[in-house]
């Protein structure tokens, strides 16, 4: 690689992160650590019944049993699970304010410096808005207006008071407490997410979004969200987060869980924008995510769409059951990493049901030092009569001190199943810049164009209102890094 | 003003000389053709007005509208007017072309100081040009050269000149690969571009694309530099009897 194209790369890798900054906010939080005292502390701080107290505390146990997957690509120091803040909320967060004006005006300024505004009047045209701050949510824009056709949106804390019937039947259903530590940890001490109900026949008018900050140090966040669509309705959810930049590592932990019935289809984006560390490797987020859809009824679809390029290290793997006949999962994936990130991110695709389909896109992006896998699991289990699945994985490497790797597993119990698998590594190419750039196009600009292309097939599946940021994000990402 | 002066050139590439004190003077408005056997340095020549890194230069000037050429990197010299109709246009899959030539032609306006395109004034200039040159809508939607053949892809080079125009256009052995139809329609393209203020550098190996585009000075290039200079009988000097008398 020429000194030029080195020299873009590292200015791109050093680009400063300007989600980074603190709120002054004084915080309401108990001790460090992990116990049932604390449990109880969270239960009872969201005023929670007794049954979600003892779900929680069964989680716990199950947890205590439980040492975390060490199959990933990663390398990580062990996480002393002692050494967290479990619970963190802005103070005189008691119970969730009404409406804005009882919202400190800190937090509202700080979604505001985010880009989020929480104003319904000054929110993006057609997206509803539920903002999580620490471990509360803070506000919940165009409620009323969902409401009126049945819809739920609310945080999750909420939906067990107001419709413990659907908590009760769905929380867990799609991710078992007991499938891996993250998910017991998270079933234990889950402080908020958001809870979507789509009534019958009904699509979702707007985008339906959450926005997650970090913001308190040393604290881990561990959202649950749960998306409900029922028959024949439709919803599009995006969910975007960032953190300020602080030197020690935070843990993140979410569980997310969907569940489409009969002809019904949920549309999931995700785009990641944690606090990735510094040029040196020093601090982050640790992103260990469990995100699981269950298409339950026939002919029912969840399509995953996700931009990840922030986090220290990510450890995600939205994935899909398909169970009813002729349902259809989608995972499209781009993943960025630069400096010392490192990302092990892919999907599972379970087909049950006869004739169903999966597809999965993935586009990794390595700079810097960093190290990217796709991992994928595609299995066809004894009933999935001609089920198909259509794998794609790219990598794109920017640098020669980057890894990439590539690790599918298929596994076919029935022979009538389809699997196609393509994948494929490529540098970025001299050629292409030399021709960018006779056409009067900067180094970074040629970077940022290939790059952007390279992930056009994922980024055109974003709801439009976000491609755009998306892309800018791509472009940002691969500041000083790319070449 | 001195539009393009070449003043004894040498370059070379990891060593080896390629230019050798090559001298050339091109005048605003005028069609230059550079003919040569393989290997004489043509295309070097076409790279290194472009400014491509791989090659280093020894010695020698390079005077571009009134400007030390080789000062300026890649695209500062494209935002200058110079542009390289390349031999092997590269394939960038997922990128479409409407964007990419708007921010090429924008960073040569801004360069310029003058204001920029929107959208809609490029997508219309876009349109207008591909008609001109009977390209249609369907291949501007695609990403830029992938999946092209060979006519298609030097086709899409003549759409970006049109669309730039550049006040310097190099054409690398435009005429590489293409069918007598395919020739036909580039070159009808170039000479419909052509005008007093555009001057060409055409670089090819036969005389054939000569027919079609008529140059005012026909060089002949051997081991790095020109050994003799004319009108266009010396291109048909050349097919008849080759390179080997000059």
């Amino acid at each position: 690689m020429d000194t030029e194209t080195t020299q873009t790369l590292n200015k791109y890798v050093q680009d400063k992160y300007k989600y980074g900054f603190v709120t002054n906010i004084d915080s309401d939080r108990p001790k460090k650590g992990l116990n049932e005292e604390i449990i109880k502390f969270i239960s009872q701080k969201k005023n929670e019944p007794e049954w979600m107290l003892k779900w929680r505390l069964d989680c716990y146990k199950k947890w205590l049993k439980m040492s975390d997957p060490q199959w990933a690509n990663l390398k990580f120091p062990e996480i002393d699970y002692q050494d967290i803040y479990y619970y963190s909320a802005p103070k005189g967060f008691e119970s969730k304010p009404k409406d804005l004006s009882e919202v400190d005006p800190k937090l509202i300024e700080t979604y505001n410096k985010l880009g989020i505004p929480l104003e319904e009047q000054k929110v993006l045209a057609g997206v509803a808005v539920d903002a999580v701050f620490d471990s509360v949510s803070v506000a919940t824009t165009y409620k009323g207006e969902l409401e009126k056709l049945g819809i739920v949106f609310c945080s999750i804390s909420e939906a067990v008071q107001t419709h413990p019937e659907l908590v009760k039947k769905y929380l867990g259903s799609v991710i078992p407490p007991g499938d891996h530590s993250f998910s017991a940890l998270n079933s234990a001490v889950f402080t908020d997410g958001s809870f979507v109900y789509i009534p019958e026949n009904v699509k979702c008018p707007m985008e339906l979004s959450t926005y997650f900050r970090i913001n308190a140090e040393e604290t881990g966040q561990f959202e649950r969200t749960l998306i409900i669509a029922d028959k024949g309705s439709y919803v599009s959810y995006l969910e975007g987060c960032t953190a300020p930049q602080r030197d020690s590592n935070q843990l993140h932990a979410a569980n997310v869980e969907l569940i489409a019935l009969e002809n019904a289809e949920i549309k999931y984006s995700t785009v990641q924008n944690w606090y990735p560390g510094d040029e040196d490797g020093k601090g982050g987020i640790y992103n260990f995510v469990t995100k699981r859809g269950l298409c339950k009824g026939n002919n029912s679809k969840i399509s995953w769409t996700q931009v990840e390029t922030g986090s220290a290290i990510t450890w995600k793997y939205p994935s899909c059951i398909l169970k009813g006949d002729n349902s259809i999962g989608e995972f499209y994936s781009v993943a960025i990493t630069n400096n010392f990130q490192q990302a092990d991110t892919g999907t599972k695709m379970t087909h049950i049901g006869k004739n169903t389909r999966s597809k999965i896109i993935s586009k990794g992006i390595s700079l810097g030092n960093s190290q990217n896998t796709y991992r994928g699991n595609v299995s066809f289990l004894r009933k999935a009569d001609k089920a198909r699945n259509y794998t794609q994985c790219d990598s794109l490497l920017v640098g020669n001190k980057c890894g990439a790797h590539t690790i599918p597993y298929i596994d076919s119990k029935n022979n009538s199943a389809i699997v196609e698998h393509e994948a494929s590594t490529s540098k970025i190419n001299e050629d292409q810049l030399y021709y960018c750039r006779q056409r009067g196009l900067s180094h970074e600009e040629a970077v940022s164009l290939i790059v952007n292309g390279f992930c056009k097939q994922v980024l055109q599946e974003l709801p439009m209102e976000f491609a755009v940021e998306a892309q800018k994000l791509v472009s940002i990402s691969l500041e000083g890094s790319v070449g | 003003m001195i539009f393009l002066n070449i003043n004894n050139l040498n370059v070379s590439i990891e060593g080896k000389k390629i230019l050798n004190d090559f001298n050339i003077t091109i005048n605003e408005g005028e069609v230059h053709a550079i003919m040569g056997p393989n290997g004489c340095g043509k295309s070097t020549l076409a790279n290194v007005l472009a400014g491509n890194e791989d090659y280093e230069v020894n010695s020698g000037k390079v005077i571009f509208k009134d400007e030390d050429l080789l000062d300026l990197n890649i695209e500062e010299r494209a935002q200058k007017g110079l542009f390289l109709a390349f031999q092997y246009p590269v394939e960038i899959p997922g990128v479409n072309i409407t964007p990419f030539l708007q921010a090429s032609i924008n960073s040569k306006l801004k360069n310029e100081k003058k204001p920029e395109l929107d959208n809609l004034s490029f997508a219309k200039l876009l349109r207008k040009k591909a008609e001109e040159l009977g390209i249609n809508t369907d291949m501007l939607k695609r990403s830029i050269n992938t999946g092209f053949s060979g006519g298609e892809k030097k086709r899409y080079e003549i759409l970006q000149m049109s669309v730039l125009n550049p006040e310097l256009t190099i054409f690398d052995e435009t005429d590489s690969g293409l069918d007598v139809d395919a020739l036909k329609i580039v070159t009808e393209g170039i000479n419909r571009f052509k005008n007093p203020k555009n001057s060409f550098l055409i670089i090819t190996h036969y005389q054939k694309l000569l027919d079609y585009i008529h140059p005012d000075h026909v060089h002949v290039m051997r081991n790095g530099k020109i050994v003799k200079s004319g009108d266009i009988s010396l291109a048909s000097e050349v097919e008849v009897s080759g390179y080997q008398n000059f």
